[in-house]
C-alpha cells in the first residue's frame, strides 16, 4: 500500500566526509520520487537485532528519482552518538532500513517572491533542494549559512551553485562575518524585499530568524529539531506547543504536524534550557487541582 | 495453516495478535504502512474525559534495548475520539479494544459511558482499564499499585460495559505481588488482565547531570522489559492453574519484537500478545509478528494457536 509514505530495504551506495559532517547517500527504490523539500527520513541503526530501537530522523538533503541504482536520498550526518556513529561506519553496500518521505514539506509560494534559505551548522542540508524549486519557480533566491565554526559549515559551495547570493556567518569569524545569521539577516531580507525566510537549524536560531523576519516584513517558515523516537506519528515525543488557525495552542507532534512550522505559530515562550514546557493556556494544559 | 483463532472471554479473534495502547496512536499513522484491519485487534492511545496536552519535553529517553517515555497521557478527550478516531477505525473493519483511563475512579465511568454511546460503538471488542495511571484522589498513587483501588475501577467500568463486551485491566509489574492484583481486578469483574505496563525508571543526562527527561521519571519499555513480562504473566497463570486466582484470559504485552519473543509470552500463559515498543523501530512490527508467530506455530507442529497458550508450564523438567 502506498501512502505518501513508504518503509524500504535500502543500501548505501556512498558515503564521504563534508567538514565535520557525513554525507551519504542511500538508495530507496520509491521513497525519492515521492519526496519533497523540507520532508525528512527515519533511518532504523544497528541492524535487525540492534538494542538501539529508536530511529534516527534526517531531513532530506537532496533526491535522485531515477539513478543508476534506482531512486537515491542523500541525507547530512552528525556522528554524534551511538547511532549516528553506527551509520558514519557503515561501508558502501551495506543495508540501511528507511522510512520516508515523512512529514510536512516547506510550503511554496504562489507568486515568484524573493525568498530567503537560513542555514545554522548542517541544518542547511535541505535548504540547497529548496533553492532549486524556488528558483525552477521564479523566485530570486538568497542564502545565509552559519555555524559555530567554518568546519561546521555546511554546503558553501553547493549555495553558491544553487541560490543568487550567499552570506556565510561563524561564531569565531573563521569564515565570513563574525556573528550570527541573525546579525545579517534583516539587511539581506531588505535588500532582497523577500516575502519569505525559510530557515532549518537550532531551536534558538529559528526563534531570531522568526522574530528577524517578522520584523522586517516576511514570513518565517522554520523546520524544528524535535528529537523523535519513532518520526511516523506514533510515540508522542516530539511535540512541540504551536499556535493554530483558530488561535488555540497545542501540544503538535513536529514528524506529521511538521517539521516545517509558520515561525509565528511556534510558542517559542515555552522553549528554552533544552526543555519545552507546556504553556498554560494550551488545550488541555494541566490545571491545579486536576491533571 | 495453523488455526490462528483465539477466544477473549467470549469474543473470537481471528488472530492474536495486537497493538499496544500508546504505541500506535489511533490507527491511521500505522495504516500506511499495513491494512490495522488485518490484526486480532486493534488497541487505542488511553483516553480520558478531557483533551490533555500531555507533559513538557524531553518525554523520551533511549535506554539499551527499550526507551523510557512520559508522555503524560496526551489526547484529544473522549468526545473527540467517539467523534473522529472510532468511525474511522470502524470504517477499516478493524476490531477495537479502546483503552480508558480517569483521573478517579468515577472518571473512569464517565469515558466508558460515552464510549458506550458512540454511534461506532460496534468495532469495539473490548474495553482495556489502563489502571496503571496515577488516582489523584488517591495522592497520585498509581490506581493497579493497590488493590482496593484496582477493584474500584474495575467494578465502575464492567458495570458501564455491556455484558457481551470484555473488559480488560491492564497491570503494572511494579508491585510486589503481582497475582494480589490480579486477584482485585478478577474479582471486581475483570474478564482479562493485560500484562505487563512500563517499568518506571530514571534516566540521567551525565553532561548536564540531572534527569534527562523533564518529567523527571518515565515508562520503561522495549524487549529490555520481556522477562519480566513473562515472569508476571507465568506467576499469574501459574496461580490459575493451581486453582489460587480464578481462570481468565492474559493479554501478554512487554518487549515482544519478533514472533519467536511472542511466542515467549504465549508459552507462559498469554492467549494474545501486544506489540508496542518495537513499532517504533519498525512500523510493520505488528503485523510481521502475527506472520512469524504462525510460522512459530507451523514449526511446533500444532494445529491450533492456542494448544500453545501456557504449554510451559507443562514442560518444566522437575529437578
Amino acid at each position: 500500500m502506498n501512502a505518501g509514505v513508504l518503509q524500504v530495504g535500502g543500501e548505501l551506495i556512498a558515503s564521504r566526509r563534508a567538514g565535520a559532517y557525513h554525507h551519504l547517500t542511500l538508495v530507496a527504490p520509491g521513497v525519492a520520487e515521492l519526496a519533497a523539500p523540507g520532508q525528512f527520513v527515519a533511518l532504523a541503526v544497528g541492524g535487525a537485532t540492534s538494542a538501539t530501537l529508536l530511529r534516527r530522523c534526517f531531513s532530506i538533503h537532496r533526491v535522485t528519482p531515477s539513478g543508476t541504482y534506482g531512486g537515491t536520498v542523500d541525507v547530512v550526518v552528525a556522528a554524534r552518538g551511538a547511532g549516528t556513529r553506527w551509520l558514519t561506519s557503515l561501508r558502501v553496500h551495506d543495508p540501511v532500513d528507511v522510512v520516508g518521505p515523512l512529514g510536512r514539506p516547506f510550503p511554496l509560494p504562489t507568486e515568484p517572491v524573493p525568498c530567503v534559505l537560513v542555514g545554522g551548522g548542517y541544518g542547511s542540508a535541505p535548504l540547497f533542494w529548496l533553492a532549486e524549486v524556488l528558483r525552477e519557480r521564479g523566485c530570486p533566491v538568497e542564502m545565509v549559512l552559519g555555524a559555530a565554526s567554518e568546519d561546521r559549515l555546511f554546503g558553501v559551495l553547493q549555495a553558491r551553485r544553487s541560490a543568487d547570493g550567499v552570506t556565510v556567518t561563524t561564531d569565531d569569524g573563521s569564515a565570513g562575518h563574525r556573528g550570527w545569521v541573525s546579525d545579517v539577516l534583516g539587511d539581506v531580507v531588505d535588500r532582497l524585499g523577500a516575502g519569505v525566510v525559510y530557515a532549518c537549524g537550532p531551536m534558538g536560531m529559528l526563534r531570531s530568524v522568526t522574530e528577524v523576519a517578522s520584523a522586517h516584513g516576511a514570513v518565517a517558515q522554520v523546520a524544528v529539531e524535535e528529537s523523535m523516537a519513532c518520526g511516523i506519528g506514533v510515540c508522542m515525543t516530539c511535540v512541540l506547543p504551536v499556535r493554530g488557525g483558530d488561535g488555540v495552542t497545542r501540544m503538535v507532534r513536529s514528524c506529521v504536524g511538521g517539521p516545517v512550522f509558520r515561525g509565528d505559530r511556534v510558542r517559542w515562550d515555552a522553549i528554552g534550557d533544552g526543555v519545552t514546557r507546556v504553556p498554560e493556556d494550551a488545550l488541555g494544559a494541566p490545571h491545579p487541582g486536576g491533571h | 495453516m495453523v488455526d490462528m483463532r483465539t477466544v477473549l472471554a467470549g469474543t473470537t479473534l481471528p488472530n492474536p495478535v495486537m497493538t499496544a495502547s500508546g504505541c500506535a496512536a489511533n490507527g491511521t499513522e500505522l495504516n500506511r504502512f499495513f491494512p490495522v484491519a488485518e490484526l486480532g485487534a486493534f488497541v487505542t492511545k488511553t483516553v480520558m474525559r478531557d483533551p490533555r496536552s500531555g507533559r513538557p519535553t524531553p518525554r523520551m529517553a533511549e535506554t539499551p534495548s527499550g526507551m523510557l517515555n512520559s508522555i503524560g497521557l496526551q489526547g484529544p478527550g473522549i468526545d473527540a475520539f467517539c467523534e473522529h478516531d472510532l468511525p474511522w477505525l470502524e470504517q477499516q473493519g478493524a476490531r477495537v479494544v479502546v483503552s480508558v483511563a480517569g483521573n478517579t475512579a468515577e472518571e473512569f465511568g464517565e469515558v466508558v459511558q460515552r464510549l458506550v454511546g458512540s454511534p461506532a460503538w460496534g468495532c469495539v471488542v473490548g474495553v482495556e482499564a489502563n489502571i496503571s495511571c496515577p488516582n489523584v484522589a488517591n495522592r497520585g498513587l498509581v490506581f493497579a499499585c493497590d488493590p482496593v483501588s484496582s477493584e474500584r475501577v474495575v467494578r465502575i467500568v464492567r458495570a458501564r460495559v455491556p455484558a457481551e463486551v470484555p473488559v480488560l485491566a491492564k497491570l503494572t509489574p511494579d508491585v510486589t505481588d503481582i497475582v494480589t492484583i490480579a486477584g482485585a481486578a478478577l474479582g471486581a469483574g475483570a474478564d482479562a488482565l493485560t500484562m505487563v505496563n512500563t517499568l518506571l525508571g530514571i534516566v540521567i543526562d551525565t553532561d548536564l547531570l540531572r534527569p534527562r527527561l523533564a518529567g523527571v521519571t518515565g515508562g520503561l519499555s522495549g524487549p529490555a522489559i520481556r522477562p519480566v513480562a513473562v515472569r508476571a504473566i507465568w506467576q499469574v497463570t501459574a496461580a490459575m492453574r493451581s486453582g489460587t486466582l480464578p481462570t481468565a484470559p492474559v493479554v501478554g504485552v512487554g518487549g515482544v519484537r519478533t514472533g519467536t519473543d511472542a511466542l515467549e509470552l504465549v508459552a507462559a500463559g498469554a492467549s494474545a500478545v501486544q506489540v508496542g515498543t518495537a513499532t517504533f523501530n519498525d512500523p510493520s512490527a505488528p503485523r510481521r509478528v502475527l506472520t512469524e508467530l504462525e510460522a512459530e506455530a507451523a514449526r511446533h507442529g500444532v494445529e491450533r494457536f492456542a494448544d500453545l497458550v501456557g504449554i510451559a508450564h507443562e514442560r518444566m523438567v522437575r529437578p
